[in-house]
């Protein structure tokens, strides 16, 4: 293969410097004392400090972890039965109709979401607050679940089923014994894609939340509207790093889904 | 043999897809007939095919066309660009970090750095140009959203041009074709594909986006989601939020349908 001109590295180059300039420039003010973002006045950490201290928002912070946890373990329960939903659908026109069904929350835009879920859950009589966000997380996850899980299910060789069915297992023993753990690395990465999803996002909660509770970004939102405070950037540097180890997690388990072997038997 | 396990799975996730699929967009129609007092009506279809409704649809129409457009001009040479390299994959990864970041963040960064002392304010005043307002602007906003919307549009043409065997473009070399021609009758209509998927992951967003307006383009540009949300946070008139989000969801499906691939199956 040839190698790349002296311009395209350039390009390339550039490229990736916009990409990471913005994150780099929070972190960087992150550590000014100076308090805004623009003039480097001298290394502080008085930010960090803060932040520990602000116990408001250590709570927001607890919250937004306890959204994306829970929402992430249920959605991908939901989304596992989904897919096994969808793999055991006999009729390829049922199979097609609950697939683009699965799709249509993946390719509504976030205020759609937002607006409609607001709508039910005012008519069904659900307070705004924890309940209302969660359940909107969940709903908005499980289909992210779905898609992660289903190629994992496709691609298992059927045998495997039969056999275990001649063998004598009762349908629960294919399921737990078979089924699941064949299927494990998919199950994972659809979690892991559930949290990213649930801490990620804004819109949806921003609909859906009442006035006593916040997440994370609806917080980094309404700060962020009065104006900049290096309260956020220290913020914003820790989430990057947590960010960044969830996608290093993240990566480890689609590196092992890969890795042919050993799945079958455990 | 299978019937029995289908309908245990299918009822959890049936459930699902009526209550949080299904019922949303039945009860979006349902508002869309209702007024602010709770009359049922046709005026906010009569509202919506007023000119300042009309503008607004069009301007939010003309930003994401502006955004998808830029997005794929700066994408496609990038996606091309990595799968010449070495280490693809890993650059691909590194492209995509940026997306996991929480959007609010990379706006707010953008507020820092465009602001009246900001980077790039004083990059603009080392060559000369001196300082410009450019948070609160167009050009800050269609910046932003190209930002924030370039890994999405990347992966998809990555993959595609990944994909594309190269002893077609070879043929196309040896057969005399100028590298101009290559791309245009060989390399692009063969990643089309990769194109039209990532358009449609931009438009779509981009139609509806309503932070970013807020905090970037300092509520100049009104979207249709700035709209929507404006309807249903602010004004509380669910039913005319409602007649906008009929509408934009008419955008959506026809946009699908516009981009949509000719390969059986969905996605």
């Amino acid at each position: 293969m040839k190698k790349l001109s002296k311009l395209s590295t350039v390009y390339l180059i550039i490229m990736f410097f916009i990409l990471y300039a913005p994150i780099l420039y929070l972190m960087f003010y992150s550590f000014n004392s100076g308090g805004t973002m623009y003039h480097f006045e001298g290394f502080t950490l008085d930010w960090y400090k803060e932040l520990f201290g602000d116990s408001r928002l250590l709570i927001i912070v607890l919250n937004t972890a306890i959204i994306a946890l829970l929402s992430a373990a249920i959605s991908t329960i939901l989304g596992v039965a989904g897919a096994l939903a969808i793999y055991y659908a006999r009729r390829r026109r049922v199979k097609n109709t609950l697939l683009s069904l699965n799709n249509v929350l993946i390719v509504s835009p976030d205020v759609i979401i937002g607006a409609s879920f607001l709508i039910l859950f005012t008519m069904v009589g659900i307070k705004l607050g924890f309940i209302s966000v969660l359940l909107a997380h969940i709903a908005f996850s499980v289909p992210i679940v779905v898609i992660m899980v289903l190629p994992k299910i496709e691609e298992m060789n059927t045998s495997m089923i039969y056999a275990a069915l001649d063998l004598g297992a009762s349908r629960w023993d294919v399921l737990t014994k078979v089924v699941l753990p064949y299927i494990t690395p998919g199950i994972f990465a659809g979690f892991f894609m559930a949290l990213t999803y649930s801490l990620d996002d804004f819109a949806v909660t921003f609909f859906v939340t009442g006035n006593g509770f916040t997440t994370l970004s609806v917080e980094i939102y309404s700060l962020a509207r009065r104006g900049v405070s290096l309260n956020i950037n220290a913020l914003s540097t820790l989430l990057f790093i947590f960010t960044m180890l969830l996608v290093v997690g993240y990566y480890f388990i689609t590196k092992r889904n890969n890795k042919p072997g050993r799945m079958g038997v455990r | 043999m299978k019937s029995k396990s289908r309908n245990f799975y299918l009822i959890p996730y049936v459930i699902w897809i009526a209550l949080f699929v299904v019922m949303p967009i039945l009860l979006v129609l349902y508002y869309s007939f209702f007024d602010i007092d709770g009359q049922l009506t046709f005026d906010n279809y009569k509202k919506f095919f007023t000119p300042v409704y009309l503008k607004m649809t069009f301007s939010s129409f003309w930003y994401a066309f502006l955004i998808t457009m830029f997005t794929l001009l700066v994408a496609y040479p990038i996606s091309y660009l990595l799968t010449k390299t070495k280490h693809k994959q890993l650059l691909l990864l590194l492209i995509i970090l940026p997306s996991w970041i929480n959007l609010l963040l990379k706006a707010y960064a953008f507020i820092g750095i465009f602001g009246t002392y900001g980077a790039a304010n004083s990059f603009l005043e080392v060559i000369g140009i001196g300082t410009k307002q450019i948070l609160f602007t167009d050009f800050s906003f269609i910046f932003v959203s190209v930002y924030i919307f370039l890994p999405f549009m990347i992966l998809p043409i990555f993959n595609a041009l990944d994909e594309l065997n190269p002893s077609l473009v070879d043929a196309s070399n040896d057969l005399g074709a100028s590298k101009w021609i290559t791309f245009k009758r060989v390399i692009f209509p063969l990643t089309i594909d990769g194109v039209k998927s990532g358009c449609q992951i931009v438009f779509i967003p981009a139609l509806s986006l309503f932070m970013l307006t807020r905090l970037i383009a300092g509520n100049r540009v009104i979207t249709l989601g700035t709209a929507i949300e404006q309807h249903f946070l602010v004004t509380q008139d669910w039913g005319m939020g409602a007649t906008i989000a009929v509408f934009l969801i008419i955008a959506m499906v026809l946009i699908m349908i516009l981009t949509g691939k000719r390969k059986r199956g969905i996605l």
